[in-house]
């Protein structure tokens, strides 16, 4: 006898079918009259696995389909209905099964078992029980207190202690104050946010009301990126559901305390990251920053207090509160306390989300819960922090995870993007790429931050076109050290990690380019030559015919031959050749 | 010196393409809160696509914002443009993990595909394509977005496919 079936429909699962899937069992098991209710969830943070169906019997007993397509949810119908199928095909591998096993969930707690569409669910879940705990039982200071006891640190990336921002919220003097989140994750390579707001929205309600109960707000506002429509749908529907069951609104508990939130959707850049230019965009401008103090914590939204949070911080405080800050302190290292989400992608076997508690090692990540380099290759670096981070190389892989350790190596913690690199990726165009997106996003207010950034683009892309000089390497250093030291914001002052981490670990690769003009990641075309393996060229004439500058030679049956002069380094020989004749050096 | 562009309140758009009733239950919605002029523009943008220049002076109007403040923010914003787009827009994500997973590579198939520049119109008014920072969908790198589908794990044939279904789907609908 079923109890029922879940079908992760997060941004992901979408992506790779779910709707097809969910479309197909949903009919299927209507029409064959199964007493089974096909449900939604969201992800679980198996990406690479998705879509995935879990199918949860009487008992409580689950069985995870991965890959599912319309085939898969017509043999699960069929057995279902105690017919002969081959579902069994679809079933989790116990290797894949471990990738979850081997994580310690706080934030993604409830991500891909609850359906976030429904508030009983949550409340299944021991749901709004911290709430409750706070506004009946505690004092703020006492909810501060517990925070502090936890050592719970901004998820955002700066990682500064939440205890301490509270605090300061709290003993500000004003009419109003609010509490912000900021779920503009704006890093590429990063989207643990959208996760959560997805899978869980209510738990980011929850720790918002705790925050506005701890500083005394009634007022709360989730800036949410515009490119996650589904997010902001599901928070709509949740921030709905918390009204009418009387966990946002007046007298709360019936314990005089009033709080109420809405969402505002961002238009998009990445500078409204930072506090001070988020808060700009809330009032309708430019989201330019400004120079603190004051802190938004004294002069906010508004000119009001106002306390700013990331999505995953916020996440962390129900738990804390339910099983006390010591039991979240009692996970991680010294200098950084409970459990991070990351984002893992890339080059990577097993891509998606992971929650490990601080501490353990990249090897960790990346060969334990990761399954390692995509195709068997060879692990090169593995970018952390997004345009902020920077690139830890191979040397490194068993450095800790810890805001310390990790700040050691020129990269940071950052909000948790980890890209993960193999022996294709060219470090001097992964710097050039992070250059383009930070000069892009560049707000303009600095000089060293508009043009510096853009002066550094510029020799990046020289370099990667071959036209690197001498002095190019030592002009880059320059350059970002003084992007860095005269940067208003966090944009700025970090913009030049990419730059300076690969240049730390990878000069050579710099310098090959530079004085050898040679990429030897053969990602930068302009650095490449190619040409016709004689041995494996069979003359069929298809590059020839193929080559848009005629730039290939020869007749049939007989060796071609690549004029380098003219060839304009498109690749469409290596494409189309067939015999793998064509040699990219 | 001062400027008087606000002063006239019966200012009326005056492209006839853009009818602005359409606006006015937003613009009523938004009358009395402050600094909600991102919030019209957004609603602005999804009524008609994009926003025109006459479109942008009148808000500012209705707001009592100055057009030169309303235009710094609609160019400040990555969401906003002034110019029309195709029927389909392609949001083609150029994200670090897109990026080391060939996002340029995909880039070249679309803009082969659709025989345009990014940010232009292809001649049968179908499509537009843009790149996009992030659509935080990485883990299933080289990704875009059509509308409200995202699709994952793109390679050139699979751009091909995707862009041709759509235009067969065009095409048999203006046959019904």
């Amino acid at each position: 006898m079923t109890a029922k079936i879940l079908v992760g429909k997060g941004s992901c699962g979408i992506a790779a079918g779910a709707n097809v899937v969910f479309d197909a069992l949903s009919s299927g098991v209507r029409e064959s009259g199964v007493d089974c209710p096909v449900t939604i969830t969201s992800c679980v943070g198996m990406c690479y696995l998705e879509p995935i169906v879990d199918v949860i019997d009487a008992k409580g007993v689950k069985n995870t389909y991965v890959r599912m397509d319309q085939k898969g949810a017509g043999e699960l119908v069929k057995a279902l209905k105690g017919e002969d199928s081959a579902v069994a095909q679809y079933l989790i591998s116990d290797a894949d099964a471990g990738v979850l096993s081997a994580q310690r969930r706080v934030a993604l707690l409830n991500c891909g078992i609850i359906n976030p569409e429904l508030i009983g669910e949550y409340l299944a879940a021991d749901g709004y029980k911290a709430a409750e705990k706070c506004l009946k039982e505690k004092t703020p200071e006492q909810v501060i207190d517990e925070i502090k006891i936890s050592g719970l640190a901004g998820r955002g990336g700066a990682g500064f202690p939440t205890w301490f921002k509270w605090s300061a919220a709290r003993s500000s003097k004003g009419d109003k104050k609010y509490v912000i989140c900021n779920a503009d994750e704006g890093d590429p390579g990063a989207f643990m946010d959208r996760a959560i707001i997805e899978g869980d929205p209510h738990v980011l309600i929850e720790g918002m009301l705790i925050a506005a109960y701890a500083i005394g707000s009634d007022e709360g506002v989730v800036y949410v990126r515009a490119e996650y429509p589904l997010a902001i749908t599901r928070l709509e529907i949740a921030i709905e559901q918390a009204r009418d069951a009387g966990y946002l609104g007046n007298n709360l508990f019936g314990s005089g305390f009033s709080f109420d939130m809405r969402i505002k959707a961002g238009a998009g850049a990445f500078v409204c990251g930072e506090e001070t230019a988020l808060i700009a965009s809330l009032e309708g401008e430019r989201g330019m920053p400004r120079l603190k103090p004051p802190f938004p914590a004294q002069k906010g939204f508004w000119q009001q207090p106002s306390n700013i949070n990331n999505v995953e911080t916020f996440a962390n405080v129900p738990w804390i509160i339910r099983n006390g800050g010591a039991a979240f302190s009692a996970m991680g290292t010294e200098n950084s306390k409970g459990t991070k989400v990351f984002a893992l992608t890339g080059k990577i076997a097993k891509g998606g989300l992971v929650e490990i508690p601080m501490g353990q090692t990249i090897r960790d990540v990346v060969y334990g819960v990761g399954g390692g380099i995509k195709d068997g290759r060879a692990f090169k670096a593995v970018q952390m922090g997004g345009p902020s981070g920077g690139c830890i190389p191979a040397g490194l892989i068993d450095t800790q995870i810890d805001y310390k350790t990790l700040g050691a190596t020129g990269a940071i913690m950052g909000s948790g993007g980890m890209v993960v690199m193999d022996d294709t990726t060219c470090m001097v165009d992964m710097a050039r790429f992070f250059l383009d997106f930070t000069c892009k996003e560049s707000c303009g207010k600095c000089v060293q931050c508009r043009i510096g950034t853009k002066r550094m683009l510029e020799t990046l892309e020289r370099i990667c076109e071959g036209e690197g000089r001498e002095g190019d390497i030592e002009l880059l250093e320059r350059l970002a050290n003084q992007v860095k030291d005269a940067s208003l914001c966090g944009l700025g002052q970090t913009a030049p990690n990419p730059v300076l981490t690969t240049i730390r670990y990878f000069r050579n690769e710099y310098e090959d380019h530079v004085y050898n003009k040679k990429c030897t990641a053969r990602q930068c075309k302009p650095l490449l030559t190619y040409s016709i393996e004689p041995e494996k060229c069979i003359g069929c004439t298809l590059c020839a015919k193929k080559c848009p500058n005629d730039a290939i030679a020869g007749e049939v049956k007989k060796l071609h031959v690549i004029d380098m002069d003219k060839c304009v380094k498109c690749g469409k020989c290596v494409d189309v050749c067939k015999f793998n004749a064509v040699i990219v050096e | 010196m001062s400027c008087n562009c606000l002063e006239n309140k019966t200012w009326i758009c005056t492209d006839p393409s853009i009818d602005v009733s359409l606006l006015e239950p937003t613009l009523e919605k938004y009358t009395d809160s402050k600094g909600s002029i991102i919030p019209i523009l957004q609603a602005a943008q999804n009524l008609y696509g994009y926003l025109p220049t006459d479109l942008i002076a009148y808000i500012s109007r209705r707001a009592g914002i100055k057009p030169s403040k309303v235009m710094g923010v609609v160019t400040f914003y990555a969401q906003f443009r002034t110019k029309p787009i195709g029927k389909h827009l392609i949001m083609l994500c150029k994200g670090t993990a897109c990026h080391v997973n060939g996002a340029s590579m995909i880039e070249e198939a679309i803009r082969e595909n659709l025989g345009v520049e990014e940010g232009a119109i292809t001649p049968d008014g179908l499509f537009t394509y843009n790149n996009v920072a992030c659509i935080g969908c990485c883990s299933l790198s080289p990704v875009m977005m059509i509308g409200d589908d995202t699709f994952g794990m793109l390679t050139k044939e699979k751009v091909a496919e995707v862009l041709d279904g759509i235009r067969a789907r065009e095409a048999e609908g203006v046959s019904e």
